[in-house]
């Protein structure tokens, strides 16, 4: 869909470099990415409200770029909603259909159907300023969806809600998304949201996709350090790379221990690199530690109790900002401060990563 | 149960500490702050009492109070009673002897010609009549009829209609200004319009109004767009520009309208350009100044800001994602701005109307600088009738009159767009 795209603001600065994504229909795709790492900017491109400084957007193989945005027939849902507040609930819902001169009786059907579908029925003459947070992104999602887009764009619809509310909207946006069958490109900054509701994620930094996959893969095989690194807790230690022989490698850390690591991208001996280790997947217990597990030695620093979980801070290779995560099981150990420890880890889930 | 009997209180009204009860001590305690904020109040309280509310109550005292009649001639109002002006025939020697006896105490005190003055508004001639007879009256013999000694200094005071006047206008209040204000008059024989001739002030009420209501509009023509583009430029080029906005506050009034008056004269600049550019032929100037068109063209120019500056806050105020949400559910541009921005651009507008048309319906230099006949308003007739006719009364209704309009007018914009609707930022 995307086609070599490049967005500038003020001809001297690339937002977006060189865009390349297409989208399947009926795909939940997430662009997630820090704060003017260019996703909205593509979301806004994508509905005709920016234009494309360079390259092609498609939609269903026709190029889009000269079709102003209320011809694109892109339903959008707002970062603040943008509920008109001077329209009741139907009369915003009704909006989409009267430009579209649909008949009067058709309409009011639509519009329940619409409303039922959100479960708001009862609201249709109430204002927009007298609903809650929640029910108005379910209007705003309604009224998106009113006029049977094939597309949706979302843009961090979720960001005004509080954490219980977003997850369930999270559930009720994938489960319209899904019975629909419509496609939905979502924005977000919030990578638990990307990785429950999408399809595929894309992640952006410096006008970029860093990697674009399954929520699964994108967690358990981060293709670079950046990736590595916003997607979920990460453990880093930087070193420079021994030998590499096929699918392992090894790593001598800047503390002077020497490591098995996984090579992701690092291609050449003498490369610096960034070692990658998920907290869930080291273990102190050496009786779970699985066979040809890489160990080393370690020094508790500070033991976090969260309830489902054990949060370790440890001193590892001269780095202090080491974390493990432990389940709650009954054997668990709880580890005190002061105390060494031997952690180790399974080669593969060690990636070694640009630095 | 043990403990109840301890505090004592789950009954009774709730007390604090000390044993006071909650309600007596919060009062105390709000009164204290009601009285600090009604003391940094009380300086500019004060001010308006006595600086507006007292003058706008005086002018409205004013414009119905007429005791000079009754105070300067007791004795002949008294007299005048019984008199009747439908008999057609003058007074008798009573009521002539009473007059006799009012004026040369009131020319003691000098106050006859400011009697005449008075009368003068409602019958021309009253006013030179009251000052002949105060330089006669000192001569006049007691023991001779006044009424012969009357007519003999003018044949006027054996006129029904002069008496008729004394004696309408004798109560200590009267609504002959209000009358005069609306093209009536207070006759002997009741309320009557004034000659065609003088009726001038319902003609020039509803030229303030038109014209007024003319510049509002011309200030919303020329102001909304301004405000919209202001509102969606860049804080540095809005200030900019806002700063070329607010440049006319920063000017006199009277620099700003002599310019005006260079510019639109007949020989002047816009005249010289029409004609240059062919558009006019040199014998065909246009009339742009001292007429209706001047007032109107200068008096926009003047009220613009206001008209500018609450439609720029409430704008700031609507958020782009409005109109985006608009055009991605299928509206053009158009429509866009029909349906969802301009709706909620109309508080600013309301705003921004209220203001530019009352300060227009009580303008006053400028209509007066380049109003000519056409173009002055009702302003400019008050201010005539305070500083230089004098006849405060009538001034004072006219401006009442004009209160009693901004006020009605006010109550029906409530009515039909309801005054919660207007915001200024």
């Amino acid at each position: 869909m995307f086609d070599h795209v490049q967005k500038s603001y003020d001809g001297e600065v690339l937002v977006v470099k060189d865009l390349n994504l297409s989208i399947a229909r009926g795909e939940f795709l997430t662009m997630l990415g820090p704060s003017g790492s260019g996703k909205t900017t593509c979301l806004m491109m994508l509905a005709g409200f920016e234009t494309a400084t360079h390259g092609d957007i498609l939609l269903d193989g026709k190029p889009i770029n000269n079709i102003p945005p209320h011809k694109r027939g892109i339903g959008m849902v707002f970062q603040n909603y943008a509920l008109f507040p001077h329209m009741s609930v139907g009369e915003n819902l009704s909006f989409p259909l009267e430009v579209r001169n649909i008949g009067k009786s058709e309409r009011e059907e639509k519009v329940r159907r619409a409303l039922d579908m959100v479960q708001m029925g009862e609201f249709a003459n109430r204002r927009p300023a007298q609903l809650s947070g929640g029910q108005q992104q379910r209007i705003a999602l309604a009224r998106a969806l009113v006029f049977e887009p094939e597309l949706v764009l979302m843009d961090e619809p979720l960001g005004a809600l509080d954490k219980q509310l977003r997850e369930h909207m999270q559930f009720e946006i994938t489960r319209l998304a899904h019975d629909l069958g419509i496609t939905v490109v979502y924005v977000t900054h919030d990578q638990t949201e990307a990785l429950t509701m999408s399809d595929n994620v894309a992640v952006f930094e410096d006008g970029r996709i860093q990697q674009l996959d399954a929520p699964d893969k994108l967690y358990e095989e981060p293709m670079n350090s950046f990736v590595a690194q916003f997607i979920g807790e990460n453990n880093t230690l930087s070193g420079v790379v021994q030998q590499i022989s096929g699918d392992s490698c090894t790593v001598k850390l800047d503390s002077g221990e020497v490591i098995e690591a996984n090579p992701v991208n690092v291609s050449a001996p003498g490369e610096r690199t960034l070692v990658s280790i998920r907290p869930e997947r080291v273990e102190y217990n050496k009786a779970r530690l699985q066979e040809g597990a890489f160990t080393l030695r370690a020094e508790v620093l500070e033991f976090i109790y969260m309830g489902d979980v054990f949060r370790t801070r440890l001193r590892v290779a001269g780095r202090d900002d080491f974390i493990i995560k432990t389940r709650n099981a009954p054997d668990a150990e709880r580890l005190e401060p002061g105390q060494t420890i031997e952690i180790g880890w399974l080669p593969r889930d060690c990636r070694a990563l640009d630095a | 149960m043990s403990d109840q009997t301890d505090t004592g209180t789950d009954t009774g009204p709730v007390l604090t500490a000390d044993g006071r009860s909650l309600k007596q001590s919060l009062e105390r305690a709000l009164r204290r702050e009601k009285l600090r904020a009604l003391m940094l109040i009380a300086p500019l309280l004060i001010y308006v009492l006595v600086t507006f509310i007292a003058p706008i109550a005086d002018m409205l005292f004013r414009s119905v109070e007429n005791r000079i009649v009754s105070e300067t001639l007791p004795r002949t109002v008294i007299a005048l009673q019984d008199w009747d002006y439908e008999s057609g025939e003058m007074p008798g020697e009573p009521v002539f002897a009473a007059l006799a006896a009012d004026l040369r105490e009131a020319v003691k005190a000098k106050k006859h010609t400011r009697l005449g003055t008075r009368l003068n508004y409602e019958l021309t001639g009253m006013s030179s009549l009251f000052r002949q007879i105060g330089r006669k009256i000192k001569r006049m013999k007691d023991d001779k009829p006044f009424r012969e000694q009357f007519l003999k200094v003018n044949k006027k005071w054996g006129d029904p209609e002069v008496w008729g006047v004394i004696q309408t206008y004798s109560s200590p209040f009267t609504a002959g200004y209000f009358l005069n204000a609306v093209d009536l008059r207070l006759t002997p024989r009741g309320v009557e319009q004034r000659p065609e001739s003088e009726r001038v002030y319902i003609m020039l009420f509803k030229r303030t109004i038109l014209l007024s209501a003319l510049i509002t509009f011309m200030t919303f023509l020329l102001g909304y767009p301004i405000a919209y583009l202001l509102s969606n430029l860049k804080m540095k080029t809005a200030n900019m520009l806002m700063i070329l906005v607010l440049l006319p506050f920063w000017t006199s009034l009277l620099v700003r309208t002599s310019a005006w008056k260079v510019l639109l004269q007949q020989q002047g600049v816009v005249n010289d350009v029409l004609v240059w550019l062919g558009l006019i032929a040199d014998d065909h100037r246009l009339e742009l100044i001292n007429n209706a068109t001047g007032t109107v063209i200068a008096m926009t120019h003047i009220l613009l800001p206001f008209m500018i500056l609450p439609l720029y806050s409430v704008m700031k105020t609507i958020p782009p994602s409005y109109v985006r949400a608009a055009k991605s559910l299928g509206a053009t541009p158009f429509t866009a701005f029909r349906r969802v921005y301009f709706p909620q651009s109309i508080p600013g507008i309301g705003a921004g109307a209220i203001l530019v048309f009352i300060l227009a319906i009580g303008y006053y230099i400028t209509p007066a600088l380049v109003g000519g006949r056409s173009g002055t308003f009702i302003s400019n007739r008050i201010a005539y009738h305070i500083s230089v006719s004098l006849n405060w009364g009538l001034g004072a209704a006219l401006g009442a009159l004009l209160l009693v309009l901004v006020l009605a007018l006010y109550a029906l914009y409530d009515k039909i767009v309801g005054i919660d609707n207007v915001k200024l930022g």
